[in-house]
């Protein structure tokens, strides 16, 4: 298959505004995604995985963040040099993307038919009758009832769920081969977010549209991507298939957040969370991120920073001393 | 009774006539009664869209209901005074489902968090930056947060920031709506570790609505499940997950094991519910009486409900 994102060693460096100290959202972060794959980025809340979303996307809030260095290629092209217009092309009709916040990033004064049927005549010769249609067809395929009467109301009428799910339709309105979606279905039920899971991955089978799927649940990793990269501090620091990772986790990062799943069978007793905090963008790190919280961390882990490697075909991991060696 | 909820009912307009008069309504909300205990956690599940934010901020007197009654402390909310109203207010705090929308952006975390404080008069003024402190460092976030705006944080980050306003109120009651949604499973262990600790230490009771069956399950004591604006079974958390009563509730617990959405047909649209059970539309087991007849909730030991004439025949 064809390589269609290729992210190589991005660094995004963080200004305090107060202080002009200067710190590390993403510290080396490679990525690839295929043509028509389904991959999912997961990691602990504020590791990265939107700043890597927006920087691909160029919506790097500038400042205080920048790209400091590394290569964002995108079908061959360099993300690195764009003129205006390619980007308008690329942001609405070759790449959409879903927000983490989808309220916030709703327009509030403007209905929710209008927004979808103006992406739809920015980026394609549909007439208006066309566009009625075609955004009607959008809101009844995300599961939204009544596509008639929603298609008039406006984003503040409407609940979470059915937030996220209009800016789901306006991501795939114009046939994209990249989809971005940050948390698409955190606001779903699960019989929804089944719903609008079978219909993004029968378009990954049907128009070859590939994935980057930013997600912290589990389950629907296991279920649905074809392969998984754990994100921590701004690294990769374990990748591969999904079945393979949860069943042989070797990061003990990923075997924190695997023993972390709260279930109605743990009632009652505390929860394992993986002790301390993700540190901050401005620490100083020499050695590995992982190291002050690792229930394994050696001298070794403190001096140098391990490098990521494949211990099986296709898993790769960021650890001097991986489990299961 | 810390709060009570009868017979709530909450109706949009969501269609204009010609003279401005509101034509056609959803109905977000239709007849929903329910009670929370002090110290207890009641969760409320149910499909996107089927009323549980808006019954949330109808319990915390946001949204004024269409019709019944909304009591605090055993007094009803319409008959306050504004300065009661104001005094029981903070008591009763809401975590919102949107965190960004619900926090002043020009303001700094550490003014968002002492401001309810100093409003309220709590703590001696010495140890209110203690408090905050502490409470941010068990949310798994830092001391240098606190001279940040809100736009600073990471999605997950802010939703523990609104979680963070909510408790320094030192409320009796906190609905949470989808309080860990966007958070990872290691935060959220630690958000749930602290939710609980709260309720057992400090007696704080929560309404606690949530997609997540495995987070309402593991919290909560008592369940509510709605569906298009109705509560069609309610009981002992453990008894409705694993004995569900309500054909809604089987689907819904089927699809939570990964089994796939085994609902047939669209949901309804809210501004046309259908007649007779609001399920019948999509349930496996409908007949013709479900078409016609209104459902009511029956009830049993123990507490539980269901909104099904033939619950005990499926
Ligand atoms: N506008 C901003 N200004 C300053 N710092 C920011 C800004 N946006 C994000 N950050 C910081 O950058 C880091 C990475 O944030 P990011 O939003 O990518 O996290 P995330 O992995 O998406 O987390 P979550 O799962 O909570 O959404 C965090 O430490 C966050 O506090
Ligand atoms: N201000 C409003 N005006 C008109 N309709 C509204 C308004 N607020 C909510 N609604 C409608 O009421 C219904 C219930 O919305 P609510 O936000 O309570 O759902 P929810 O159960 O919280 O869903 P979710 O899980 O997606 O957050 C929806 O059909 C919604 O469109
Ligand atoms: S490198 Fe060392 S500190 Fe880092 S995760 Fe591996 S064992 Fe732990
Ligand atoms: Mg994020
Ligand atoms: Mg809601």
């Amino acid at each position: 298959m064809t390589e269609l994102l290729c992210v190589r060693n991005l660094k995004v460096s963080l200004k305090a505004p107060s202080t002009s100290r200067e710190g590390w959202v993403l510290r080396g972060m490679n990525l690839t995604v295929l043509a028509g794959e389904r991959v999912a980025l997961v990691g602990e809340s504020g590791c990265g995985k939107s700043v890597t979303a927006l920087s691909i996307l160029r919506l790097l809030p500038r400042p205080p963040m920048e790209i400091s260095s590394g290569q964002i290629e995108f079908k061959g092209r360099d993300f690195g040099n764009l003129t205006p217009e390619q980007w308008r092309e690329i942001r609405g009709r070759e790449i959409g993307m879903v927000f983490q916040e989808p309220v916030s990033s709703l327009n509030p004064v403007m209905s929710v038919g209008e927004q979808i049927a103006e992406t739809l005549r920015n980026h394609s010769e549909l007439s208006a009758g066309e566009i009625r249609a075609r955004t009607l067809s959008l809101l009844a395929r995300v599961g939204l009832p009544g596509p008639t009467r929603l298609r008039s109301q406006y984003p503040h009428q409407l609940s979470g769920g059915m937030c996220q799910r209009v800016m789901i339709a306006m991501a795939v309105a114009c046939g994209p081969s990249l989809l971005i979606a940050d948390e698409p279905t955190t606001a779903l039920d699960v019989t929804v977010q089944t719903q609008i899971l079978d219909l993004l991955f029968r378009m990954t089978e049907e128009q070859r549209l590939a994935i980057l799927l930013i997600t912290h649940n589990l389950n629907i990793v296991r279920g649905h991507a074809d392969r998984v990269v754990i994100l921590y501090l701004g690294l990769v620091v374990e990748e591969g298939v999904p079945d393979e990772i949860f069943d042989h986790p070797q990061h003990p990062y990923t075997e924190g957040l695997l023993a972390a799943l709260p279930e109605v069978s743990r009632k009652g007793r505390t929860l394992y969370n993986i002790p301390g905090v993700v540190p901050s963008p401005f620490e100083a790190i020499t050695g590995c991120a992982f190291a002050d919280r690792c229930p394994k961390v050696e001298k070794k882990c403190r001096q140098s920073m391990p490098p990521l490697i494949e211990t099986r075909k296709g898993h790769q991991v960021r650890c001097f001393y991986p489990s299961g060696r | 009774m810390l709060l009570s909820l009868r017979k709530v009912t909450k109706y949009f307009p969501v269609q204009r006539g010609l003279l401005g008069r509101p034509t056609a309504f959803v109905k977000a909300v239709d007849t929903v009664s329910l009670e929370v205990g002090a110290g207890q956690i009641v969760g409320i599940v149910g499909e996107s869209g089927c009323g549980k934010s808006t019954l949330g901020r109808c319990a915390v007197g946001l949204l004024e209901p269409t019709s019944g009654e909304v009591w605090w402390d055993d007094l009803e909310i319409k008959g306050l005074t504004v300065h009661q109203k104001r005094v029981h207010q903070r008591k009763f705090q809401v975590v919102f489902q949107n965190p960004y929308a619900s926090l002043n952006p020009r303001q700094k975390i550490k003014d968002i968090l002492l401001e309810p404080l100093e409003v309220h008069n709590l703590l001696k003024p010495s140890q209110r930056l203690e408090f905050v402190k502490g409470l941010l460092t068990q949310l798994g976030l830092t001391e240098e947060d606190l001279t940040k705006f809100p736009h600073e944080f990471s999605g997950g980050q802010r939703q523990r920031i609104g979680l963070a306003r909510a408790m320094t109120c030192q409320p009796e009651l906190i609905v949470l709506d989808e309080p860990v949604s966007s958070l990872d499973v290691s935060v959220q262990a630690s958000v749930l570790n602290l939710l609980s600790h709260l309720n057992q230490e400090n007696g704080v009771a929560y309404l606690f609505i949530s997609h997540d069956l495995q987070v309402v399950g593991y919290l909560s004591q008592r369940l509510l499940v709605m569906y298009l604006g109705s509560v069609v079974e309610s009981g002992k958390t453990e008894e409705v997950l694993g004995h569900p009563r309500h054909p809604y509730t089987k689907v819904l617990l089927t699809a939570s094991r990964g089994r796939g959405s085994l609902m047939e047909g669209e949901p309804p649209n809210p501004a046309q519910t259908p007649s007779g059970c609001p399920f019948h539309t999509r349930c496996a087991y409908a007949e013709d009486r479900c078409r016609w007849e209104k459902q009511q909730l029956l009830g049993g030991e123990n507490f539980w409900e269901v909104a099904c004439w033939k619950w005990d025949r499926l």
